[in-house]
């Protein structure tokens, strides 16, 4: 059995493996409730807390994932931080530019701490 | 602590070209290495959860790295790169090929420039990609994605169409 890919199916394959990480954000019911909430307005995370019986620490988790899949966006308001809902930016046309763009993200990223390791390895 | 570093990711689509500029808060021998030496490049090359796995490296002009990209699942893509020119903690250059596990290429592939500079001990490093196919390859990824985008565009609706239904 062939073990390796056609180019064309590495590129979809990697670029699917990010992807999923959207079908993880809707498939947890607490991330579904969250993106209904603020699907409405625009909300602080403490506002969004005050919704559920969990802790704040584990809506922010929750947040967190949802801003990597950029499916919500972050806005500065005064003191405060705003959440919001995002679909436009999944139906964007050129949408795979930016899932190239998030490769060469989590590229780098990966590449920010490998450097931070070997410096501290160095001293 | 990242968050000011450059980052630039832009496409020129006519000139079937790609521009990734990148600073690295390390100093130019340290990045260089890590773009020139086939142990640390494995450790980064691949978003994970793929992971890359170098069989082959002589980086050397007219020296190559044969090496593959490895899935969760096993699936290896991979891609040979052959060393046109380098200058020493500065740039080089390569062509770069999808191929087989057998290390057969599948032209054309792709002209890789890679420059380094350093100030106030950060690197950037610059990346220009030419792509002959790039048209080919765009066509072909959007089709994947149409049909991607379009099933996670269901779930959302469905999600959208139980909470207003509540």
């Amino acid at each position: 059995m062939r073990k390796y890919l056609q180019p064309i199916g590495c590129v979809i394959n990697i670029l699917n493996h990010m992807r999923r990480d959207i079908f993880q954000a809707i498939a947890d019911p607490t991330r579904r409730a969250i993106i209904a909430l603020i699907a409405m307005q625009a909300m602080t995370p403490n506002a969004i807390a005050d919704n559920f019986n969990t802790t704040r620490q584990s809506v922010s988790k929750h947040l967190r994932i949802l801003t990597e899949c950029e499916l919500v966006k972050q806005e500065q308001q005064g003191r405060e931080i705003y959440y919001s809902l995002q679909i436009e930016k999944m139906k964007e046309v050129d949408a795979w530019l930016n899932q190239f763009r998030k490769i060469w993200e989590i590229r780098y990223n990966q590449l920010d701490d490998l450097l931070l390791t070997m410096k501290k390895q160095k001293r | 602590m990242k968050n000011d570093l450059l980052f630039d990711f832009t496409f020129d689509k006519p000139a079937k070209k790609a521009f990734i500029d990148r600073e690295f808060d390390a100093e130019l021998p340290l990045v260089w290495d890590a773009f020139t030496k086939q142990e640390i490049l494995d450790q980064w090359w691949a978003p994970k959860p793929w992971s890359s796995k170098t069989k082959v490296m002589n980086f050397e002009v007219g020296g190559r790295r044969f090496y593959a990209m490895v899935s969760p699942e096993g699936m290896e893509c991979w891609s040979v790169q052959q060393y046109r020119s380098i200058t020493p903690k500065t740039n080089f250059k390569f062509l770069n090929a999808f191929a087989d596990e057998n290390e057969n290429p599948e032209l054309p592939g792709s002209d890789w420039d890679l420059t380094f500079s350093e100030q106030n001990g950060r690197t950037k490093v610059s990346v220009t990609i030419y792509n002959e196919s790039l048209e080919r390859m765009e066509k072909m990824i959007e089709m994947g994605f149409k049909e991607g985008f379009s099933m996670t565009l269901k779930s959302l609706e469905e999600l959208l169409e139980s909470l207003s239904g509540k």
